[in-house]
């Protein structure tokens, strides 16, 4: 036999190498700079994260999160089981038969991984990765023979040395690749990383079935923006530590789908190259579109722009959300690309294309098109508004946007204010007062600029007694929701979607039936992912006695139109056009209206060359369908055709 | 080539006013001297302004386009910049000085340039897109001409240039560039401006603007009537003649007008 002392000195070994590797890990981390955490509580919370939060996403993916559930519980298992077995030599059945069905849950898993991995789908990383379900295999089946020699259930003498040698090598492997590995950047390092981030998430709201989707302010006398990795946040460079390279975010990236320069994942896998340093020679996945793997180099305290990634990878971005939401491991991409972006428009002043023009009018006259600021209200001009500044008081508070100045926008507000006048609301709008939201400044990576922003419409707010404020436009719905908090303004914003359809389930509206055709719904990221508005404008579609043939991509999946985050004004090209590929998907289910509820995506998908269904908002398909009160009643008496069609 | 760092250039700069909502900002033209400038120069450029600026007006625009400081003569509103700004350069050894053509708010008459290069008896150049080297003391101006049209003078340094909108635009301005740079005051004997304290000012009134009516029955005749040249000028109608005939003549225009070399 093989000396006694050889396993527990392997496995020893193996955990002390593990150790140093974490330690080394962790110093890295701590080059970003200093965050707050709650240590204790992030800790404790870690388990109930990762068995609920982080299994919700996995297990959008049904075989992927059983293989995973049995592969990591069985890991997790054996390795707390083999420590009194194998080092301290317990020699118990109570021990023994659970780390062999241990490793038996974790082969099983092991198995399935390597099946997937027969026959990778595109989004996956290749490289050390294919490497990692033979390892799990050997480890798992090492350990169980080997529990199985040394333990009392077999008669005396059964096993070989010979085999028992091979066990050994087979344990040596399987430890180095999720042992040593773990600690010191192999496929296994996302277990640690990984854990670490779920307990220090600088989000730590979207556990439990919360949202944060806010951006978080940036202090304009501190630092602006991030430069070079070190500038991240220390728990944003942990967050960057934490992927698996599954690639989820590839797949439901429509920069990436567009072929514009932008992975989500490799630019996730330049982070990680910036905070340990080296280059990118040894990431095996798919690259950016266009641009070849191996040029990109870097460390901690080297620019990341022109070092790391290019700038165009970081202007592509529409800021849709759709890699965060469906990243297993909750790491924010988007607030690292904006993060980018604040260093090159704050610091730099490099916003390509459009975006210093678009700036500089936000900047000159608090609208990104430069229009006179007097002439908020023209496109209103026959409707005799009521203005805040005159009542002082109402119900409603209508936040009009900047779709005034755009003729295809003002349509869906002429529609509204018909609804609101329909239902008898109690409402007024800003006027003149009313600046930009700075939605577009502050993904444009201008903080300066939305904060004076935020900070003016504030002001303005508080003058006026309003109990609610509702807009059509879900960008400006989410900066007055979610990110005028941090500067004071805390309001109760409503998207006008679940606003009309509160009036409808009030009954202070009637509709009418719907009479064109097929219609599906297209959801803005602004209301669906960032504030998890899907349901309200299905029900009023609903209503309508529309039957919604829903899009493949649709709900939290939906694919962006490409308007968001300024990509229209930084417009880096691409192979297709973001709007082109969602408005296919629309005709993959035949549709001849697509119902939106934004202006942005309105003019996005509008701008596909026809033919191409129509596009409607839902406030222009509700007073389409408004049924108003037969005013003489002498016209309308009775029968089954109460409600005659008005015009 | 650019940036040369024994060139001395200095940018004249004001309180620009944005056309639509009046606020301050950094004046167009301008800021394309200092664009120039700084292509020239690099962070070597100076930029001068006579007034009682602070970071918040326009100013703060310029420092934010990578200027590490911008001399200010300090100046209340009353005085007269254009003595404050002969004193100030005579003492200088600079080879070229830029400016805009004329200010976007108060007098605006663009009298500046042309006052300073009086007293200085410096050459003044107008309307220049770009000046493309210096060499032996002379420097290759590219002045701008109506129609797109460039003219390439030779000028002997030092001189004062206006600076046109055909010159390059002036790069983005940048938040943090802003914060970092810095207004070195100089105080300075500034006379006032005693003639104009005698003027009095109203704000403009839109002045009511002849319609351009084209008697024109057919669309054709409104098409050209829109179309055609602001002003009568020379030239020849080819009806004959070989097709190389025509593009010779076309040749030789394009060649007189400098379009190709």
């Amino acid at each position: 036999m093989l000396p006694e002392w050889l396993l527990p000195a392997l496995v020893i070994t193996a955990l002390g190498l593990f150790a140093i590797g974490a330690l080394r890990r962790i110093l890295l981390w701590r080059a970003g700079r200093p965050e707050p955490v709650s240590l204790i509580a992030g800790l404790m919370a870690m388990p109930r994260r990762y068995l609920v939060d982080l299994h919700h996403v996995v297990a959008r993916d049904k075989v992927m999160s059983n293989t995973h559930v049995a592969t990591a519980g069985g890991f997790v298992l054996s390795m707390l089981l083999i420590i009194p077995v194998h080092v301290f030599g317990l020699d118990s059945r109570w021990l023994t038969i659970p780390l062999l069905a241990a490793t038996v849950i974790m082969f099983t898993g092991a198995v399935f991984v390597y099946r997937r991995r027969r026959n990778p789908p595109a989004r996956l990383s290749k490289g050390p990765w294919m490497r990692l379900p033979k390892s799990l295999l050997t480890f798992s089946v090492s350990f169980f023979l080997l529990t199985l020699l040394a333990s009392d259930l077999l008669p005396e003498n059964f096993g070989h040395w010979v085999l028992t040698g091979v066990l050994l090598i087979g344990v040596t492997l399987g430890l180095a690749e999720l042992l040593f590995g773990m600690g010191w950047g192999g496929p296994m390092k996302h277990a640690f990383a990984g854990a670490l981030h779920l307990a220090f998430h600088r989000r730590p709201e979207r556990f439990g079935g919360g949202r944060s989707t806010g951006l978080k302010p940036v202090d304009l006398d501190g630092m602006l923006g991030v430069a070079k990795p070190s500038d991240f946040k220390w728990n944003q460079l942990l967050g960057f530590d934490a992927c698996v390279q599954c690639g989820r975010c590839e797949a439901v990236c429509p920069a990436f789908a567009a072929g514009q320069p932008l992975n989500p994942k490799k630019l996730i896998q330049d982070m990680v190259v910036g905070l340990a340093g080296g280059s990118d020679a040894h990431y095996a996945g798919s690259p950016y579109p266009g641009r070849d793997v191996g040029q990109a180099q870097g460390n901690p305290h080297q620019p990341i722009v022109d070092g790391l990634v290019s700038a165009e990878t970081l202007w592509s971005c529409t800021t849709c959300r759709a890699c965060v939401e469906e990243c297993p491991m909750m790491i924010e991409h988007v607030d690292a690309i904006v993060d980018m972006r604040r260093h090159l428009t704050l610091e730099r002043g490099e916003t390509p294309n459009k975006g210093a023009e678009v700036l500089d009018n936000l900047i000159a006259t608090d609208n990104p098109g430069g229009y006179e600021p007097n002439s908020r209200m023209n496109w209103a001009a026959d409707l005799a508004l009521p203005l805040m500044a005159d009542k002082q008081e109402a119900e409603v508070l209508f936040w009009v946007s900047d779709g005034c100045f755009d003729m295809r926008s003002q349509r869906i507000l002429r529609a509204f204010v018909k609804i609101l006048k329909a239902a008898n609301v109690d409402f007024a709008v800003l006027g003149n007062e009313e600046c930009d939201s700075g939605d577009v400044a502050r993904r444009l990576g201008d903080d300066a600029t939305f904060q004076t922003l935020a900070r003016h419409n504030i002001a303005t707010l508080s003058k006026y007694r309003f109990t609610r404020i509702v807009t059509t436009d879900p960008h400006a719905f989410h900066v007055l929701k979610n990110e005028y908090g941090d500067f004071g303004g805390h309001y109760d914003v409503m998207h006008h979607s679940t606003f009309i359809n509160e009036l409808v389930e009030q009954g202070r509206i009637n509709l009418d039936r719907f009479k064109g055709g097929t219609v599906t719904y297209h959801d803005p990221c602004y209301l669906g992912r960032y504030n998890g508005e899907y349901e309200s404008p299905r029900a009023l579609l609903a209503a309508l006695g529309i039957q919604v043939s829903e899009m493949e991509r649709s709900g939290y999946r939906s694919r962006c139109c490409g308007g968001g985050g300024g990509a229209p004004i930084t417009d880096i090209p691409g192979e297709h056009r973001i709007a082109d590929m969602r408005v296919d998907d629309a005709r993959k289910v035949e549709a001849e209206t697509i119902a939106v509820a934004c202006q942005q995506c309105t003019a996005m998908l509008e701008g596909v060359v026809e033919p191409r269904p129509e596009i409607r908002d839902l406030a222009e398909l509700v007073a389409d369908g408004l049924v108003v009160d037969a005013t003489p009643a002498s016209t309308a008496t009775a029968g089954p055709s109460l409600a005659e069609e008005v015009h | 080539m650019w940036p040369d760092s024994d060139l001395k250039v200095a940018s004249l700069v004001s309180n620009g006013q944005h056309p639509k909502s009046g606020r301050s900002r950094r004046a167009s033209q301008d800021a394309r001297a200092v664009e120039l400038a700084l292509k020239m120069t690099g962070r070597a450029a100076r930029v001068i302004h006579v007034g009682t600026g602070h970071r918040d007006s326009g100013l703060g625009q310029y420092l934010g386009m990578g200027l590490p400081e911008i001399t200010l003569l300090n100046a209340d509103e009353n005085a007269d910049a254009v003595p404050v700004l002969v004193d100030h350069l005579k003492g200088t050894d600079l080879d070229i000085v830029l400016t805009g053509i004329h200010a976007e708010q108060g007098e605006a008459s663009g009298m500046v340039p042309y006052l300073l290069a009086e007293h200085l008896g410096w050459p003044l150049v107008s309307h220049i897109a770009d000046i493309q080297k210096v060499e032996g003391g002379k420097a290759e101006v590219l002045q701008a001409l109506p129609r797109g049209q460039r003219r390439l003078l030779r000028v002997p340094l030092p001189f004062i240039a206006t600076v046109d909108n055909a010159a390059a635009e002036a790069r983005q301005y940048a938040f943090g560039a802003a914060r970092r740079g810095k207004l070195v005051d100089e105080v300075i004997d500034a006379p006032v401006d005693q003639a104009r304290l005698e003027w009095e000012s109203h704000p403009a009134k839109p002045r009511p603007k002849r319609l351009h009516v084209a008697k024109a029955k057919s669309a054709a005749d409104r098409f050209k009537a829109a179309t055609a040249k602001p002003q009568g000028q020379g030239g020849s109608v080819l009806r004959d003649g070989t097709d190389l005939e025509k593009a010779t003549a076309i040749m030789d225009l394009l060649i007189s007008e400098g379009v190709v070399r």
